[in-house]
């Protein structure tokens, strides 16, 4: 019986897309624009800041009533640190917003901003993990020992003695630098104000549509009933921006429309950064190369403030708890901390953390290999996990998967043993070649049980979905989650398909409207198709159940008898039937909705890397890419393939190109798309893809979550190649951007 | 990163486009070509022009024809121009093969050749075609003309010859005996300004090179030719060892534009690259 699901149908979402005929907040007109008025220096106190007469502004003393921005978590030592939505007499980062002025149109806006003067007096700066962490360092929050504000550490009872076996030991430092995730629209939104109700419509982009709603008429006092929330969004925008706050704010205040577009430069100043983090590994091998112990130390230096919802904490407590991967370490020492600096807040970036982390284990067993006289793919044989489900160090269960047949499979695309033979001859022209892999496992659709165990005050999880099947035949799902260019529209309406019996045109999926949808989470680690997913399965074979009660009894058969597909019942073996449509005519429609809250579910994958390197100018060019990989059943294996060619571009970009800079003096170098280099068809090969399908029984639906698989696996697998091809050389590179600077450094020994 | 207010003019002929500049000038009115390195500037609010006059739509001031041997190329003629061979023969050939290397197709379908060299960057490719082949310019204003040779033209970082109330209406291109030429750039990503680039025209006798021209963009505050690495490749067989001993000599006597993405060493060794590469290119353009 073949059905909707496993087709790889296009996407409902491209259409309007292709056309050029998208809608975008930046599209709505305003009778008011807002422009925010930023510090143009990383620390100092506000002595004044003052608008020329008639220039309407708005600085904290207007906010005072509005509490500041501070999420929390009630373990690992986490310090609460709090963010006015406008700066508060000190400003920690440059780029901090400090006041907005209002104009009637964008323009207009901008001129205002460029007449205010704002005076501050400039303080020490700490822009480093290790200057913020320097004895002496100034404090960057008041009420805070230090800059330290989140740690924790762990040590297994048999670490000490299995770490004591070692035969073979290998450290290593990586740096994963500061990225910006760079989405094509940066952050924007609309607040209307209607008189009639009283009511302000904000139309942002967010991945959180109801939690921006909570946390936003909490902030300034509204009924929640006075705030309708609309935010259909693609990337970068899963924390609470303080500039929505402000917005929101004002419409009230104003009664009326105003709207706000974050510019390139502003968006790469001050929207979110992320992966600024330093881990070093030391891993303890037997004779055979078999993982004894790990220690892992990292340090992410999380920026000046901690975004709603996630805190500060989160790149460093996922290093800390899925540093280990797809592999069986044995035990396990690891202390982390994630360290204030006078720079712009780092928050969940596809991927979070594990690029970073990935890295480090991948680094870390390739010099294993090389120190064990093995090949790469031998020693991660050896190591990676093959019985399941796998308890971790760190109380992680991975479920059923196949991570050395994944890698296996990889391997034998890349035809490693031909690649060699032509390294060894490219390398006696001069020509450096190198391949690279990289094997990961990624924690994806993890649901409340997951975010209770950080101790975070908020805690996502589950997916709520409400169906309706109407006498036209079209089943609607309302969705909390939240599509950000994923392709869930499509997706969900094909699960939704198989399961009631309707083509997936006419299923109709509702999002990104708290009028109109059940609360939700929202779109983040992974975890749409699995939850929202999940849920909708519920539903719509709740829905199924009583349409083949109501057909059964329209067709006078048995259920059991009754086949629902493409929106009709029919009776098996026979020619009787009758349209879905007219089911729900009779019964005066269906509605139900299902809930869903899973613990989780592993997905994994192998890539691999070839690249050129020119040891003259330092050029990196990856020549081939492959990616095996395994996310459980592919509900639609091009949307599916879409999401790793993204995934892996980005992660490219983050091995080679994409970095955010400051100076010494926290002054941000890379505002323009000149200088934070984002990578261009060019620079991106064409991807070799391979599914293994390992039905995931932790799930509704069987599929596992692969969103940023392609992001997570791709930096290490570039890194590890560019390190073999430099091997003759015996030059090695840990850093990521392996920017050509790093690499002629590196080459000439010039650090 | 909207532009501050601006008045905008559109003039149709050069005369009525030399007043409006001589007119608005004095308080900051500036040209607009291509606008393919202004408008950017206008949006980050760097530029911040009182008036524009735009010569976009001044019929004589495009396109480009051979004059006594030398190519008269009109200001507003487009990067895009150059693609498939503005002119026959080797010059033409050459300019095509530069001119792919200028930004990506949209922003070549704008921007143009003058807007380039009124722009000055230390990395355009223009720039670096006009020293090395010793071409000049036509400077316009009001109340008369100038040529000035592009050596002189080029003063520093985005700085030029050029007064403000003075429009660049010409490039005039001289092409020498020669027909030898090759042309190596290094940027981060396809389209993206050089970290350095070499071009080199000479012309072979008997086996030896001659008349060797040989010019360096995007590693100095200016393009220049390299009188030490043409000496030494003068008179010579166009050999590998020739190459590298005159790549030496260029970086060598470099002075290096730093950055935080290039230090002085990694600039001398890319220049290295850029004219080895740059020669062996001359030999073989495939
Ligand atoms: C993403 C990107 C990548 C790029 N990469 C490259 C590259 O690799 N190499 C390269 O060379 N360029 C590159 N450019 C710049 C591009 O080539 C521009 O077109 C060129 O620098 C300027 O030409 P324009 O006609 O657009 O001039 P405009 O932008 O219109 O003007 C530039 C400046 O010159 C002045 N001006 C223009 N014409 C005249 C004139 N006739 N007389 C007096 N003053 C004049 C203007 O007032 C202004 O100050 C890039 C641009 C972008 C946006």
């Amino acid at each position: 019986m073949t059905g909707w699901v496993g087709r790889p149908i296009t996407r409902f979402e491209d259409d309007a897309l292709l056309r050029g005929a998208g809608h975008f907040t930046a599209d709505l007109p305003a009778e008011a624009y807002l422009r925010f008025v930023r510090s143009p220096v990383a620390a100092g106190i506000i002595d004044g800041c003052i608008a020329p007469d008639g220039v309407m502004m708005i600085t904290d003393t207007d906010l005072a009533s509005v509490p500041p921005i501070k999420p929390i978590i009630r373990k690992f030592g986490y310090v609460p640190i709090a963010q006015p939505v406008l700066a508060r007499g000190v400003v920690r980062y440059t780029g901090e917003p400090v006041a907005a002025v209002i104009g009637q149109t964008e323009e207009q806006a901008e001129d205002f901003a460029d007449l205010v003067s704002l005076n501050i007096t400039p303080a020490p700066v700490c822009v480093t993990a290790e200057a913020a962490m320097a004895p002496g360092a100034p404090v960057i929050h008041p009420g805070m020992a230090d800059n330290i504000v989140v740690q924790t550490a762990l040590t297994t009872p048999g670490y000490e003695s299995a770490n004591a076996k070692a035969a073979h030991r290998v450290v290593t430092k990586i740096r994963s630098h500061r990225q910006a995730a760079l989405p094509m629209e940066t952050r924007a939104a609309h607040a209307a104000f209607d008189a009639a109700t009283g009511r302000v419509t904000l139309t942002c982009t967010a991945q959180m549509p109801h939690l921006m709603h909570r946390a936003i008429t909490a902030m300034l006092g509204m009924a929640a009933d006075e705030l309708r929330v609309i935010a259909p969004d693609f990337g970068q925008k899963m924390s609470l921006a303080a500039e929505y706050v402000v917005l929101v704010w004002a419409a009230l205040r104003l009664r009326t429309s105003i709207a706000w577009v974050e510019d390139r430069r502003d968006n790469l100043m001050a929207s979110f950064h992320a992966r600024d983090i330093a881990i070093e590994v030391e891993g303890a091998f037997d004779n055979e190369g078999r993982f004894l112990a790990l220690r892992g130390d990292i340090t992410a230096n999380v920026g000046a403030y901690a975004p709603y919802p996630n805190t500060a904490a989160v790149e460093p407590l996922m290093s800390f708890t899925e540093l280990p991967g797809p592999y069986d370490i044995g035990e396990y020492s690891c202390a982390a901390r994630g360290v204030i600096t006078n720079t712009c807040c780092s928050a969940p970036y596809r991927g979070v953390a594990r690029p970073a982390i990935t890295l480090a284990m991948e680094r870390l067993l390739d010099m294993a290999a090389m120190q064990l006289g093995m090949e790469p793919a031998e020693i991660r044989r050896r190591n990676l996990i093959r019985i399941f489900p796998h308890t971790t160090p760190t109380g992680l269960v991975y479920d059923n998967a196949a991570y050395v047949e994944t890698m296996e499979m990889a391997l034998l695309a890349a035809d490693v043993p031909g690649f060699r033979a032509r390294q060894h001859a490219a390398r006696a022209r001069g020509v450096y070649l190198g391949l690279g892999m990289s094997s990961f496992c990624e924690r994806t659709g993890y649901g409340s049980a997951a975010f209770a165990a950080r101790g975070m005050d908020i805690q996502p999880g589950w997916e709520h979905v409400d169906m309706t099947l109407d006498g036209d035949g079209v089943v609607t799902a309302r969705i909390g989650a939240s599509p950000h260019g994923q392709g869930l529209r499509t997706t969900l309406a094909q699960i939704i398909a198989d399961a009631v019996g309707v083509v997936p045109a006419n299923v109709r999926v509702v999002h990104g409207d708290t009028d109109h949808t059940p609360f939700g989470w929202g779109t983040f680690a992974s975890r749409s198709l699995v939850i929202s997913g999940g849920a909708s399965l519920i539903a719509a074979r709740k829905i199924r159940e009583r349409l083949l009660q109501q057909a059964a009894s329209y067709l006078e058969a048995a259920d059991a008898d009754i086949d629902l597909r493409d929106g009709y019942a029919s009776v098996t073996g026979t020619d009787r039937r009758v349209s879905i449509a007219v089911l729900a005519q009779v019964h005066g429609g269906f509605a139900d909705d299902g809930f869903y809250d899973p613990l989780g579910t592993f997905s994994n994958a192998t890539h691999i890397a070839m690249v050129a390197v020119d040891i003259e100018t330092c050029m990196v060019r990856v020549e081939r890419f492959i990616v095996a990989e395994d996310a459980g059943r592919l509900i639609n294996p091009m949307i599916v393939d879409g999401q790793i060619h993204g995934g892996v571009a980005q992660g490219i970009a983050n091995a080679l190109l994409e970095e955010v800079i400051y100076d010494e003096t926290g002054n941000i170098l890379t505002i323009s798309l000149a200088d934070f280099l984002a990578p261009t068809a060019h620079e991106i090969p064409a991807m070799t893809i391979l599914h293994r399908e390992t039905i995931a029984d932790a799930t509704m639906t069987g599929a596992k979550g692969l969103g940023e698989g392609g992001t997570i696996g791709a930096p290490a697998a570039v890194l590890n190649a560019i390190n073999d091809a430099l091997a003759p050389l015996k030059v090695t590179i840990n850093e990521m951007p392996a920017t050509p600077a790093r690499l002629h450094a590196a080459l000439r020994g010039t650090k | 990163m909207k532009p501050c207010a601006f008045i905008y003019h559109r003039p149709s002929g050069l005369p009525e486009a030399l007043a409006l500049l001589a007119a608005h000038a004095p308080t900051g009115g500036r040209v607009l070509a291509g606008g393919q390195s202004l408008v950017p500037m206008m949006a980050y609010r760097m530029a911040q022009p009182s008036h524009l006059i735009d010569i976009n739509h001044i019929a004589t001031l495009q396109g480009a024809a051979m004059q006594n041997g030398a190519l008269v190329i009109g200001t507003t003629t487009r990067h895009a121009a150059f693609k498939t061979g503005i002119c026959p023969g080797p010059l033409g050939a050459m300019l095509g093969f530069v001119s792919s290397h200028i930004a990506h197709g949209p922003i070549r379908n704008r921007g143009t050749f003058g807007g380039s060299l009124a722009n000055a960057d230390p990395a355009s490719e223009w720039c670096l075609v006009m020293v090395t082949l010793g071409g000049r310019v036509m400077l316009q204003h009001a109340s008369g003309t100038r040529m000035v040779a592009a050596g002189d033209f080029f003063t520093g970082v985005m700085a030029t010859a050029l007064a403000d109330d003075e429009m660049l209406t010409e490039a005039h291109l001289p092409w020498g005996q020669g027909d030898q030429w090759g042309f190596y750039e290094i940027s981060r990503r396809a389209g993206d300004y050089a970290l350095a680039m070499c071009l080199v025209v000479y012309r072979l006798d008997n086996g030896l090179m001659r008349d060797v021209r040989l010019g360096i963009g995007g590693a100095e505050a200016t393009p220049r030719r390299l009188a030490a690495a043409e000496a030494i490749l003068a008179g010579q067989a166009p050999t590998g060892p020739n190459f590298i001993q005159a790549a030496d000599a260029a970086a060598a006597m470099l002075k290096p534009m730093t950055d935080h993405n290039v230090t002085a060493l990694f600039r001398r060794d890319l220049v290295r690259a850029a004219v080895r590469r740059a020669l062996h290119h001359s030999l073989n353009h495939e």
